[in-house]
């Protein structure tokens, strides 16, 4: 790379700082000043001793004037400059639009970084767009009403002959789905404004870095199944999803955990053992010699196609505040703000050390059940001269063959705001979904 | 025209609005708006068409799609899908396990009616 290219333009910016002139630093190194004069303007290459003593006169490293402070500005004009059309021809001038123009190249350099720090930020939110049960709920009910509305109208609209009582009765619904609407909408935009108002909610939470680092690979890491397992540095290094650093940190404490669960329990091994014992979490702890939450973690980590069913983890800590999520398919935990009191979760962290076994049916347009079990343990920072750290987990799987009676299935929902299960003992604050369902 | 559609959506006035379209055009409309006995419902009623809404209380709308793909008697039933969120994913599902149609809210009435028509027409 020819980047000593621009060791002239570098000597002469640092003479003119020291308002030396060029006849004065010629004279002082041995050579004339025409040919200085050469040097400063990138036409004749300079090294060896030549460089050394200028160096030395003008008070700098060598290294200063052959490298530069513009290696960092040089690969994020390259990096601007790749896959555009126009700028490809002109790439091996880099250097002298650099040095000709470095107020515009720092410009460009720095619109480009921006560009990329932005496009983040919408990926980040159209992702949210996608896996927000709220948002989801919420449009539905919009949408939902918004075809009502569309097709009652068109109909009086359209239709010339439409007799009295018809039309009576289509001026009511459309005047009553237009209040739902109103309320809809309305809920919609307080919630969105209720969101934006944190300047840190906008903004991707380490948390979710590490989800989407997970989600990206179905929460199997595969290489740290691997025999020897490569360094974690290595792994999150490599994960483009984890781009700052306290998801970087987050990120490790979650694979070295994940590192020893798997240590404990091979994936073959433990995939077969699963099916064997039909997926129970105490007789695998047992078989393992593991304890509960490192079996749920473990069953979570599976490949879906190696045990044949779907499983879904949450996890809290003493806080109740959600640490951990892998969603199923009809249970999918808030991406934030609190879950639904009612989860056997929230049983568990009350009882700690006991464990929870219940099928739980979630409310929605289409209610599901799911077999859980949940657990309350000591994290494994817990010391005898500190606080106690509790953490407790969720396991998800789907609904068991044999169902069980009505009165032994809990009656569950996703988050208040999103729930219809309108005389909950539980409810924290009331729905937005305006009727129900 | 003159035809037997079963139209399976649990919201009130989208059941008002496009029964009142399908029968001013010589439809006999029959609605049902609980998933979990709509297929029971294909079975009783046998239309010509089905009109099937993917959010549905009880049942979500592709597994009932499932059924019908599945019966006997249904396999070849033209289906017409609705959902309000119109989703490339939905869509790829509802493709994946045969709806003959697919419609996303909010639709023109028009454009249910033509879809019914082609479909009853084969």
């Amino acid at each position: 790379m020819a980047r000593s290219t621009l060791t002239g333009t570098r000597i002469r910016e640092r003479r003119m700082g020291m308002r030396m002139r060029q006849a004065d630093l010629a004279r002082s190194v041995g050579i004339s000043p025409s040919y200085l004069n050469l040097i400063e303007h990138n036409r004749r290459r300079i090294g060896g001793k030549l460089l050394m003593d200028i160096a030395r006169r003008l008070e700098v490293e060598p290294s200063a004037l052959t490298q530069g402070a513009e290696a960092a500005l040089l690969e994020a004009l390259r990096d601007a400059a790749a896959g555009h059309e126009a700028a490809a021809p002109e790439l091996p001038r880099i250097e002298e639009l650099i040095g000709r123009f470095p107020g515009w190249a720092r410009l460009l350099a720095d619109t480009h970084r921006r560009v990329a720090e932005l496009e983040r930020t919408v990926e980040m939110l159209t992702d949210r767009m996608t896996h927000d049960p709220f948002l989801s709920a919420s449009l539905h009910e919009v949408l939902s009403t918004v075809t009502a509305i569309r097709s009652t109208a068109s109909i009086l609209a359209e239709t010339e002959d439409i007799d009295r009582d018809w039309q009576d009765r289509f001026h009511r619904n459309l005047y009553d789905d237009s209040q739902r609407l109103a309320e809809g909408a309305q809920a919609l935009v307080a919630y969105l404004d209720e969101d934006s108002a944190g300047d840190a909610q906008v903004r991707s939470s380490p948390q979710e870095e590490v989800e989407a680092y997970l989600r990206a690979q179905g929460y199997h890491v595969a290489a740290l199944e691997r025999n020897p397992v490569p360094g974690i540095d290595s792994l999150i290094g490599a994960a483009p999803e984890l781009s700052s650093s306290p998801a970087q940190d987050l990120a490790r404490r979650y694979l070295e955990r994940y590192a020893g669960d798997a240590a404990h329990m091979p994936l073959d091994d433990f995939a077969r053992a699963a099916a064997e014992l039909e997926f129970d979490p105490a007789r695998l702890a047992q078989r393992f010699g593991v304890d509960l939450g490192a079996v749920f973690r473990r069953l979570a980590a599976m490949p879906e196609e190696r045990l044949g069913l779907p499983v879904g983890l949450v996890t809290c800590d003493g806080s109740g505040t959600l640490t951990f999520r892998k969603p199923v398919e009809g249970f999918s935990p808030p991406r934030f703000g609190a879950a639904c009191p009612l989860w056997p979760l929230y049983q568990a962290l009350s009882h700690p050390m006991a464990p929870v076994r219940s099928v739980v049916e979630m409310a929605g347009r289409s209610p599901r059940r799911f077999l859980t079990y949940a657990i309350c343990q000591p994290a494994q920072m817990a010391r005898f001269d500190g606080p106690q750290v509790l953490e407790a987990a969720m396991l998800i799987l789907p609904e068991p063959p044999a169902a069980p009676a009505q009165g032994e299935v809990l009656a569950a929902g996703t988050s208040c705001r999103i729930c219809p299960r309108r005389d909950c003992v539980a409810r924290r604050e009331p729905s937005i979904l305006a009727d129900g369902f | 025209m003159g035809g037997t559609v079963l139209l399976i959506e649990d919201e009130p006035n989208i059941i008002e609005a496009i029964r009142f379209i399908l029968s001013r055009d010589g439809w006999v409309v029959h609605t049902h708006s609980d998933g979990t006995t709509a297929y029971q419902a294909v079975l009783d009623k046998r239309p010509d068409v089905v009109i099937l809404d993917v959010m549905l209380p009880g049942r979500s709308g592709f597994d009932i799609l499932r059924d019908i793909r599945g019966g006997a008697g249904t396999a070849a039933l033209p289906v017409l899908m609705l959902t309000a969120k119109g989703q490339a994913k939905d869509r790829d599902l509802a493709g994946q396990i045969g709806a003959s149609r697919f419609m996303a809210k909010p639709f023109a009435n028009t454009d249910v009616l033509n879809a019914v028509r082609e479909l009853a027409e084969g």
